[in-house]
């Protein structure tokens, strides 16, 4: 099943399937520099916040999302795999990417 | 002359999300072979030309990383002058009793300037390599995916960089074998202690205790070539490469385990003696020093580390 994703700070959307993540999925709006790491939950590059749908998670590394961000809906899009549309806001170097570079 | 003091890489322990899907890439992708498992769900793993049981153990975590890597030393004799250099150096040493892994003698551990966790060890159980000692044939049977010969050299990026160089080189009797320098400021070292081009390498960096990553050694660039075919069949997350380094001359491939920790798989790199001269490679050529053929840096490759 696909669920479309929107990017609230630059209102772009994408699609993505249950059985792919979130990172994956912006990968194809083919925008230069979206900073694609480690793909495991471990580096932290492809920080996110959810800002509404629902969603299943596999473990990221604390040392880069803390309990309470993960709570909180800060997460890393290449360990979310989306359960509907979903509404999301991309940090840090994701950020920069998004939001700065042309697509 | 033999090599003497320490010998190589041992053994590095990684901090893993998932066990099975750890297990899953090192055995069944890369062709480690599993040896045991402890109480605290740690595995061990060595690659096939390895004696010693284990060269890699995956530690279950709620983190990625490195836990520690550890140097095998030739003598017990040698394991307790290390110790004593590197509290002479000024860094603390505990000392780990003797099967705190399973099958590893006693350990002296530290953390060195960069912030990264080193054990040293001279005992460790032997289980060959599959093959015969006498009339050896040249290569295991019993050995998948892209058939690791053994645990090479880790890189790692420290925030003390200097500190951390110096500390191999007085404390531990490493070599500079090459570097990257920008002015005065030396930005990468590779250190070998053997005739190895590295067995570890440190980068410059802003933060303490950082893997880039852990290196296992193939047979030839077509099994480079394999590996990277390996990688697109099961879906492995690819950083960079097929290519080649200028620094080690190394033909190689970057990719993560399944928890973000980089591996490499390399072949037909350089060598070294200790009368060889140190390399240098200048920051404004750092494109070509690290991949020789684009020579362009790759932004993942330089800034993720777990």
């Amino acid at each position: 099943m696909t669920h479309t994703i929107t990017i609230t700070d630059t209102e772009e959307t994408f699609s993505c399937r249950e059985t792919q993540h979130l990172l994956a999925g912006m990968m194809q709006l083919g925008k230069k520099g979206i900073p694609v790491g480690c793909r495991g939950g471990g580096c932290g590059v492809c920080k996110i916040h959810i800002l509404c749908g629902t969603y299943e998670t596999k473990k990221m590394s604390r040392v880069r999302i803390t309990e309470q961000e993960e709570n909180a809906g800060t997460l890393l899009a290449c360990r979310v795999f989306p359960k509907s549309d979903i509404q999301l806001q991309v940090l840090g170097h994701l950020n920069d990417a998004v939001n700065t570079t042309k697509a | 002359m033999a090599m003497t003091g320490i010998l190589r890489p041992g053994h590095v322990q990684l901090r893993v999300l998932d066990i099975d899907e750890a297990v899953t890439h090192y055995c069944d992708n890369m062709g480690l072979i599993e040896t045991d498992r402890d109480d605290q769900g740690r595995v061990y793993l060595k690659c096939w030309d390895e004696h010693d049981k284990f060269s890699v153990v995956l530690e279950p975590s709620d983190s990625s990383g490195m836990n520690h890597m550890a140097f095998k030393v030739r003598t017990e004799q040698d394991l307790w002058r290390f110790e004593s250099n590197v509290k002479n150096f000024g860094v603390e040493t505990t000392r780990i009793p003797a099967e705190e892994l399973n099958g590893c003698g006693e350990r002296v551990s530290f953390v060195a300037p960069g912030g990264h966790r080193f054990d040293l060890y001279a005992e460790k159980e032997s289980v060959g390599n599959g093959i015969p000692t006498t009339n050896p044939a040249p290569w295991s049977e019993d050995t998948v995916g892209m058939k690791a010969i053994r645990f090479d050299h880790c890189l790692l990026y420290g925030d003390d960089h200097d500190e951390e160089v110096r500390f191999f080189v007085e404390a531990l009797e490493f070599e500079l074998s090459e570097q990257v320098v920008d002015g005065e400021m030396q930005i990468a070292a590779f250190l070998s202690c053997s005739t190895k081009a590295h067995d570890i390498a440190f980068i410059r960096h802003g933060e303490p205790g950082k893997l880039h990553h852990a290196s296992f050694l193939l047979g030839s660039w077509e099994q480079v070539l394999r590996a990277a075919d390996i990688i697109s069949m099961k879906d492995i997350p690819l950083d960079v490469g097929p290519t080649r380094h200028g620094l080690t001359r190394g033909m190689t491939i970057y990719y993560f385990d399944p928890s973000g920790n980089r591996n490499e798989v390399f072949a037909e790199d350089s060598y070294r003696y200790p009368d060889s001269p140190v390399l240098t490679w200048t920051a404004d050529n750092s494109g070509q020093a690290i991949f020789y053929h684009s020579r362009t840096l790759v932004e993942s490759f330089m800034g993720v580390v777990s």
